[in-house]
């Protein structure tokens, strides 16, 4: 017992076994759900966490709330889609192409966001995020307007296109593990330490020596970097982009799913991009039976009542708000008794 | 390009100036909410939204419009009262960004609910006072718009009197300058909290019933309403109300003259330009510019 609880207490350790847990769940999902709607399902569920883990290295550790996430998303997605089917570029050259563009924009936000505090990156990110979502909808020569742009090739390795969504979903949550783990590494840097410093006291932070300003803009860039990337991955999945992907609805979903895994946990974004779409789902399903209206933008009720409630009574997440209860409650040896005395016996 | 003359260009000034002066109310409401609760409130359009969806639901119970309006506005101004209530208080120990996160899913409630209610089908109120536009120096007014601006004139020097000849208004001027010296001399802060969002909802709430027999009423009107009321109100920096009221003006104009004279699409996204621009100038160190070299 000593020694798996000396184990434990190493952040690395742990860490290390979650990426190796969730990794063997991941690897071993499809045996049991095989069906191509749940297949594709969580290929998007990869891609939302891909994208969740940005905004929480952003939101949990340097304390910046970006409503612009989605306009990240959409200029990677758009990136990739014009490179390839207008410029014949071919996909991963068009991803990495993509992602440097997405990170210059970030970059150019970012810089006089930056100089001013206050939560001016929310204003920032928001006033953005309507731009990109406007010019994708008016420039109809390079991005085909509001109805989007079909026509976008597969990725391929090794010159074998990625035809089949069990290929293109180990792919995806390749990258998304892969995000998690270089997102864990930054948190216990230098770099990682700084943020939290500047998130719990910028005057603190800075006193001794924290360029606040500079790590918000590598915070800001890094997460649009994986933003960009969901995207890419995203366009190169659907084959289809529309501007819908870049709007402040969408925003706000990536928002709404850091909130439920947790602003400072990058273990809560699978889980709160799986919490989220699974939600998305059951409500499609469940308020065309109560409204009259087919429609299934009801859902976005409860995305609000959802970020209201969590907010203000698990502002930490809903994996720590569980952690917290199950302690409360005594954790497994509580649970063993109970269901001991459940059982009848002594 | 069709040959503009010279009223043409009033025509547009002064059509603006009304789209302005909506601009205006809205950000007046999230500044005054702002600098009593520290709170940016994100869900300041749909309180524009419940106000005209609400006057066009009372006279469809074939209620008079002034009596409409009315109710309008008192229902919204409680329901502000409410949600600060019931979703600003219980988190007032929270975070900044918590806060601001509270009042985007208060937003998208209160859009989705009225979707739920209301549908998706845009629905109209009747002009204030119908009748043939008024010519005014060569410019074809709409009677509406007419409304419109003496409403806002009327508001404003309304609100003018309320802060300043008030002992209420001054109880709650005193909680955004000092909250806690504000407290020691025995003002709640709590309750010139929820009458902050009372007043920042019914300004909406005006602002949303006068443009609306100009503008459909649709549960998503809010939304690109609120967004040019922030604008707006960080053009007064979040605190300054005369600078905020220059600034919708111009914005408003702003925008009639790109949308008139170039292409509607781009309208919206005027705003966020001056938005950006504005950000970008404040980084500039101003005061450092006058002072002479140490």
């Amino acid at each position: 017992m000593s020694l798996s609880s000396r184990f434990w207490r190493e952040k690395a350790h742990r860490n290390a076994y979650g990426l190796l847990v969730l990794g063997a769940l991941v690897a071993l999902l499809p045996v049991f759900l095989r069906t191509p709607y749940a297949l594709s399902t969580m290929v998007l569920i990869g891609i939302d966490t891909l994208i969740t883990v940005g905004l929480c290295l952003l939101m949990g550790y340097a304390g910046q709330i970006s409503l612009g996430q989605a306009a990240f998303f959409g200029l990677g997605a758009y990136g990739s889609a014009i490179l390839t089917t207008r410029f014949g570029w071919s996909p991963w050259p068009a991803l990495i192409g993509a992602a440097a563009i997405t990170a210059g924009v970030a970059y150019f936000i970012g810089i006089p966001v930056f100089r001013l505090s206050g939560h001016y990156l929310a204003m920032g990110t928001l006033a953005f995020g309507s731009i990109v979502h406007i010019a994708l909808t008016e420039w109809k020569a390079y991005t085909g307007g509001p109805t989007g742009l079909p026509g976008i090739p597969r990725l391929h390795i090794a010159g074998v296109p990625l035809k089949s969504d069990l290929a293109y979903y180990y792919l995806v949550w390749a990258f998304a593990l892969g995000g998690i783990l270089i997102a864990l590494n930054l948190v216990d840097s230098r770099f990682g330490r700084a943020l939290r410093a500047i998130r719990d006291s910028q005057v603190a932070a800075e006193s001794v020596g924290v360029d606040a300003g500079r790590y918000k803009l590598q915070a800001l860039v890094i997460s649009a970097l994986y933003a960009s990337v969901a995207g890419s991955l995203y366009a190169h999945y659907l084959i289809f982009v529309n501007p819908q992907i870049s709007s402040l609805d969408a925003s706000i979903r990536v928002l709404l799913m850091a909130a439920v895994g947790g602003l400072a946990s990058i273990w809560g974004a699978p889980l709160g991009a799986t919490v989220v779409t699974l939600l998305t789902l059951a409500l499609r399903e469940v308020v065309p039976l109560i409204s009259g209206y087919g429609s299934g933008e009801h859902q976005i009720i409860a995305y609000g009542i959802l970020l209201i409630v969590i907010m203000i009574f698990m502002p930490q997440g809903v994996t720590v708000a569980a952690a917290r209860a199950w302690n409360r409650f005594g954790g497994w040896p509580a649970l063993r008794g109970r269901l001991w005395r459940w059982r009848g016996g002594r | 390009m069709p040959s503009f003359q010279l009223q043409d260009y009033v025509q547009l000034f002064v059509s603006g100036l009304s789209t302005g002066a909506i601009y205006v109310l809205i950000a007046l409401g999230l500044i005054t909410i702002y600098n009593v609760t520290g709170v940016i409130n994100l869900a300041q359009g749909e309180f524009v939204m419940l106000g005209a969806m609400l006057a066009v639901a009372l006279i469809r119970l074939h209620l008079p419009l002034a009596l409409s309006a009315l109710g309008a506005i008192l229902a919204v101004a409680l329901f502000g009262g409410l949600v600060h209530r019931l979703t600003i208080l219980p988190a007032r120990q929270a975070p900044d960004v918590a806060l601001i996160i509270i009042t985007i899913g208060t937003a998208i409630a209160i859009r989705g609910a009225a979707l739920f209610i209301w549908g998706t089908m845009p629905r109209g109120l009747p002009e204030f006072s119908p009748g043939a536009p008024i010519a005014i120096g060569g410019a074809v007014l709409s009677r509406q718009r007419l409304w419109i601006m003496g409403t806002a004139a009327g508001v404003l020097l309304l609100l003018y009197l309320f802060f300043e000849h008030t002992l209420l208004g001054k109880a709650v001027r005193a909680c955004s300058i000092n909250r806690q010296a504000a407290e020691l001399i025995g003002v709640d802060a709590h309750t010139m909290g929820t009458l902050a969002y009372v007043l920042g909802a019914a300004l909406s709430a005006i602002g949303g019933i006068v443009i609306a027999p100009l503008t459909l009423v649709s549960y998503d009107m809010g939304l690109m309403l609120g967004l040019k009321g922030f604008v707006v109100a960080i053009m007064g920096s979040l605190t300054r109300a005369p600078a905020a009221v220059v600034g919708g003006l111009l914005l408003g104009v702003l925008e009639a003259f790109v949308s008139g004279l170039w292409a509607s699409g781009f309208k919206d996204g005027i705003a966020f330009l001056v938005l950006f621009a504005l950000l970008l100038v404040r980084t500039v160190p101003w005061q450092d510019l006058w002072r002479r070299p140490v």
